[in-house]
């Protein structure tokens, strides 16, 4: 088991209060988490990538606890382990689409290769992008290079928020698809964020908010 | 990648920007950088002339105008003096030595100075061609004048009467060259030296009335003294400009200066002071001036303080991001600070290169005049401080916008705008 978590809630103030339902994830294994808004699914992927800290419960990532790290240690964590796609795709506006894949490599201390960055951009189909500024890509081009991003440090849990909610079937089919191939290539657990409800039937292992 | 590459490029994505903040800095640098330049030029020029000079006597005028026209040769002379005053004076056995100087004239602008071989000596010049003048009528050039007029040995030219190259000019008599000065960075560069006798010689033809009537009053003063000898008298009403002094001991300064302005109608003025005085006047400019060139600094400080405090807003969720991806808040910061100190070293640098483009630019104006100290053009001890200011100013209004980094909460930024 990659990822598991148990009895974790968590909340804002006394009156906004989460509980979340247990749930497990292995590798190349997907784990869909369904909710409409305001049930708590960006605050539960904020809790599993340790950018915020539960109240109460556990999650053990390959059998270690991770809820109550220290900052330091969860950054430490974070960028050793986990890839994160979030749902707007973001980047350090003044660099170019490669130097932003091997800024992850930089910021987790982590040799920088520009192979796994050609690679990566090769097979989800930007590598004729990779010297241009992020904001000349369009929407769908930033989403797989933040998809890349995500893959730079081989992570062995990869979070992704809402990754087709914007999209028409087709596209949100091809996302799909890519996000299991990658994650599936290097053995990483895929937890999905959504409330799409598209991707209901396509996953076996789903939590409902 | 590394955050000094990062910070670059930050910089190079908000060109007008950084553009602002690195023009203040280069502006204020510039300027401070040349005035501290040319006040030492200036302070170097001003007391490199008069060393050496105790006093300087003249007639009764600003003792300043005195100094400024008899050792710099830049203002109009205070009058004349009878050159048998003068000798008295030099009869004191606190006087080492006396060097009489007789301006009035000029050629093209360039003043011809009636004085004897000890001024020379006295400003270590030497002849680089020819030799220095015997006879009457005879000169030496210094060597900008020499460069400046085109003149070379053997050449004749007849003075104008006055400072100005517009005066009479004074056609009966003709000058020779026969040596031209050695450049030794002093005022003897920008002068035309002859015998005290060939301006005597010249001005006796064309004495003016008003001479004439100041002899007869003179005549009348000294209407109780004994006439030693007829032929005295001529050399008597021998008039000079000025005269500067060199005394045995600092006990000549201390009481002759005094006693010459109480009971002479000379008067005496100390370089030293009447310089000090007019550094000390000029000061306040160059202070007024270097305070405004700190205003611009602070300015441009004030500048990248405003342009990261902006930019952080607009890249919050840049630096949420990159902290999500593992960045430490350290790291982060460094980021930003470095983007201030990048700004503030450019700045510098080019500050330093437009001050030297400046320097460059005044000495060809007032080369002619000034003659400029090429080693002047060197790096600058003052410099160094500047750029630590310069590293200062970059350093806190970097660090004040980029401390928020500290406060940034990662989740909630990432949640708002996802």
């Amino acid at each position: 088991m990659v990822i598991e978590s148990k009895n974790l809630t968590f909340s804002y103030n006394e009156h906004k209060k989460f509980s979340f339902p247990d749930f497990s994830c292995s590798a190349k294994e997907t784990l869909l988490i369904l909710g409409n808004s305001g049930k708590g699914k960006t605050t539960l992927l904020h809790l599993l990538a340790l950018l915020q800290t539960p109240t109460g419960g556990s999650i053990r990532l390959k059998g270690e606890e991770i809820s109550q790290l220290s900052p330091k240690n969860a950054a430490k964590m974070r960028a050793e382990n986990i890839g994160i796609i979030y749902q707007k795709s973001h980047f350090v506006a003044s660099l170019s689409v490669l130097d932003n894949l091997l800024l992850a490599n930089y910021l987790a201390d982590k040799k920088q290769s520009v192979e796994r960055a050609t690679e990566l951009a090769r097979s989800l189909g930007f590598a004729e992008h990779l010297n241009k500024k992020t904001t000349q890509l369009s929407q769908g081009e930033q989403q797989r290079v933040s998809i890349a991003r995500a893959l730079m440090n081989n992570p062995s849990i990869i979070l992704a928020d809402e990754p087709t909610s914007s999209l028409d079937d087709e596209n949100c089919e091809k996302v799909i698809q890519l996000l299991d191939n990658q994650s599936n290539k290097i053995g990483a657990a895929l937890i999905i964020v959504t409330h799409d409800q598209r991707l209901k039937d396509r996953f076996s292992n789903r939590v409902m908010l | 990648m590394n955050i000094s590459k990062i910070s670059w490029q930050n910089i190079l994505n908000k060109k007008m920007n950084s553009f602002l903040c690195v023009l203040l800095m280069t502006l204020g640098i510039a300027i401070i950088s040349l005035l501290v330049i040319l006040s030492k030029q200036l302070e170097e020029k001003f007391s490199k002339n008069i060393s050496g000079i105790d006093m300087v006597v003249g007639a009764k005028g600003s003792p300043l105008q005195l100094i400024l026209s008899s050792i710099y040769q830049i203002d109009s002379p205070t009058g004349n003096v009878y050159l048998k005053d003068v000798q008295e004076i030099a009869q004191n056995p606190l006087v080492k030595e006396m060097i009489p100087l007789s301006m009035g004239d000029n050629y093209q602008g360039f003043r011809i100075v009636g004085t004897n071989k000890k001024y020379l000596e006295h400003f270590k010049a030497k002849p680089a061609q020819g030799q220095l003048f015997k006879m009457p009528m005879e000169c030496v050039v210094g060597s900008l004048a020499a460069q400046n007029l085109g003149l070379k040995i053997g050449d004749t030219f007849s003075g104008s009467h006055g400072l100005d190259a517009e005066g009479e000019k004074h056609d009966h008599e003709n000058y020779k060259i026969v040596g031209i000065l050695e450049f030794n960075n002093s005022v003897v560069d920008n002068l035309i030296l002859t015998d005290l006798k060939s301006v005597w010689k010249i001005h006796e033809h064309s004495e003016p009335p008003a001479a004439e009537t100041e002899s007869a009053e003179k005549h009348e003063h000294h209407e109780g003294e004994e006439h030693h000898e007829e032929e005295n008298a001529e050399l008597d009403k021998r008039e000079i400009t000025s005269a500067i002094i060199k005394f045995r001991s600092p006990m000549g300064m201390m009481t002759m200066p005094r006693n010459i302005n109480q009971n002479s109608k000379l008067q005496a003025a100390v370089p030293a002071i009447e310089v000090n005085r007019m550094l000390e006047l000029l000061g306040i400019g160059v202070d007024a001036l270097r305070i405004l060139a700190f205003v611009i600094m602070l300015i441009s400080g004030i500048s990248v303080f405003v342009s990261l405090y902006n930019s952080l807003k607009e890249r919050k969720y840049e630096m949420a991001l990159m902290l999500s991806m593992g960045a430490t808040r350290t790291r982060l910061f460094l980021l930003l600070l470095l983007e201030g100190v990048i700004l503030s070293i450019i700045g510098y640098l080019l500050g330093i290169l437009l001050s030297r483009i400046g320097l460059l630019l005044i000495s060809g104006q007032v080369g002619k005049k000034f003659h400029f100290d090429i080693s002047q053009i060197s790096f600058q001890n003052e410099e160094i401080y500047l750029f630590a200011v310069a590293l200062l100013v970059g350093i806190l209004a970097a660090a004040i916008p980029s401390l928020g980094i500290y406060r940034l909460n990662i989740s909630r930024t990432l949640a708002d705008e996802s």
